[in-house]
């Protein structure tokens, strides 16, 4: 069988190439320069306190830049793709039941996780976190508001609105920092505080504020067509209270 | 490590050998996830505190101890959310296809062989 | 003691990339995927890395597994 017998070669061959890194890994006693030297000055040049913060957004500025417009292009073609038309929307519809638990628990739980996901943002030069963690949050939050409410519909305005500002924010920011201080995504643009407080380290706040706001404006959206594409009644079981039964759609 | 190793090594023999579609995208993303760790470990200092130095993590500092690298961990940050976008898209072609033609074998799609 | 942490959970993450390869039914498959990116998460924190670890967990554990739920449903809906 030809096939299996190239499955196979690929894989002892893919065997081959990683195993010298198998061997030469001993667990390193110190680290390379490149990390001693961030260890050093990293607190120093940037004024902030997670030096992942300060390598992602300062001194490897442009690789955040490509990544946001990777997720930009990936959400643009999903939505591209995925538009059902009106005619397949009267066909057999399913009918799914929601527990009582899920329904009372979500108006509670979700304006946490939504503050949540904002706080882990604003402080993402202090402790762990940073714009992409408080983006997946967010997301999750509205997971749980689409699979608990049949009648919530984002409001694709709002969404388009959010994400065009803010990524328009953070090449702004950036050309700032060609004028105002040393080079593109600099951030000496305002003066670097005491590192510790909130409000230092320059314009790493500022940045993660929008990336936070574009990431979690991006993944809703995705979640929000990969929804609305399945069209499906759901119903509600009635209320001691409220004695009544809806059915949607 | 032996970990990311092994992950990676299944999930490459999952991604080649299976026909079901949906079976394929989930062997990328048990490979994306073994290539990761592989990444972090990569960057691990033996009794090493991690990145964050904030004034406890100062005063270890000035006991003797050293931090982990942070560069691996940057790129694997930026690494998983690609993955995600990846996964949807991916996702988004697999209804698509289903919807033409109703079936999830890879091998009845051979519109582009010769 | 940190040593015999990771290598269970080593064990427990390869156990379960093999059954997500190898089972014949598409929902215990999605389930152990997502089984494998929890169980790295909590690798990557004793790796000393705190946010990689809060990025995979939120996005490797929940945002994946809703979206091939997601799609699972819609196929088996258009089927009938």
């Amino acid at each position: 069988m030809g096939k299996k017998t190239l499955i196979a070669l690929l894989m002892v061959a893919m065997a081959v190439v990683l195993f010298p890194l198998y061997k030469s890994y001993q667990g390193n006693e110190e680290l390379t320069k490149l990390g001693q030297y961030y260890a050093d000055n990293g607190v120093n040049d940037t004024g902030a306190s997670n030096l992942v913060t300060s390598v992602v957004v300062t001194y490897r500025g442009l690789d955040t830049l490509g990544e946001v417009t990777i997720l930009f292009l990936a959400a643009s073609v999903i939505s591209f793709f995925l538009s059902f038309k009106k005619e397949d929307r009267n066909t057999n519809r399913n009918i799914r039941n929601i527990t009582e638990i899920l329904t009372t628990s979500v108006k509670v739980l979700v304006p946490i996780i939504y503050m949540f996901g904002i706080y882990i943002f604003v402080n993402g030069h202090l402790t762990p976190g940073g714009g992409f963690q408080g983006g997946a949050v967010i997301a999750s939050g509205t997971l749980l508001m689409f699979l608990s409410n049949p009648d919530f519909k984002l409001n694709h305005k709002i969404i388009h609105t959010v994400e065009s500002i803010s990524g328009i924010a953070f090449v702004a920011i950036g050309v700032l920092g060609i004028l105002l201080a040393g080079g593109f995504l600099d951030n000496r643009i305002t003066g670097l505080g005491t590192a510790g407080t909130l409000f230092s380290a320059g314009a790493i706040p500022l940045i993660y504020i929008f990336l936070g706001m574009k990431v979690g404006a991006e993944l809703s959206n995705v979640l929000g067509i990969f929804v609305e594409s399945q069209n499906e009644i759901v119903k509600i079981p009635a209320y001691e209270n409220n004695k009544s039964i809806r059915e949607e759609k | 490590m032996t970990t990311g190793f092994a992950l990676t090594i299944i999930g490459l023999y999952g991604l080649l050998s299976q026909k079901n579609m949906i079976k394929i995208i989930l062997g990328f993303t048990i490979f994306t996830t073994g290539i990761n760790i592989i990444m972090v470990a990569i960057g691990y200092v033996r009794n090493g505190i991690a990145p964050i130095l904030d004034a406890e993590g100062k005063e270890q500092l000035s006991n003797g101890a050293t931090i982990v690298d942070p560069l691996p961990q940057a790129l694997v940050l930026t690494s998983i959310v690609i993955g995600l976008g990846v996964t949807a898209l991916m996702l988004a072609y697999v209804m698509k296809l289903y919807q033409d033609k109703k079936s999830l074998n890879i091998n009845d799609y051979k519109d582009l062989k010769w | 003691m940190l040593i015999v942490l990771a290598i269970v959970l080593g064990v427990v993450s390869i156990v379960g990339a093999y059954f997500a390869v190898h089972s014949h039914k598409l929902t215990v498959a999605i389930m152990a995927t997502g089984l494998v990116s929890m169980v790295a998460a909590v690798l990557f924190l004793l790796l000393a890395a705190p946010d990689v670890a809060m990025t995979e967990a939120s996005i490797g554990s929940a945002l994946t597994t809703a979206i091939f739920f997601f799609t699972l449903n819609k196929i088996r809906q258009t089927n009938g």
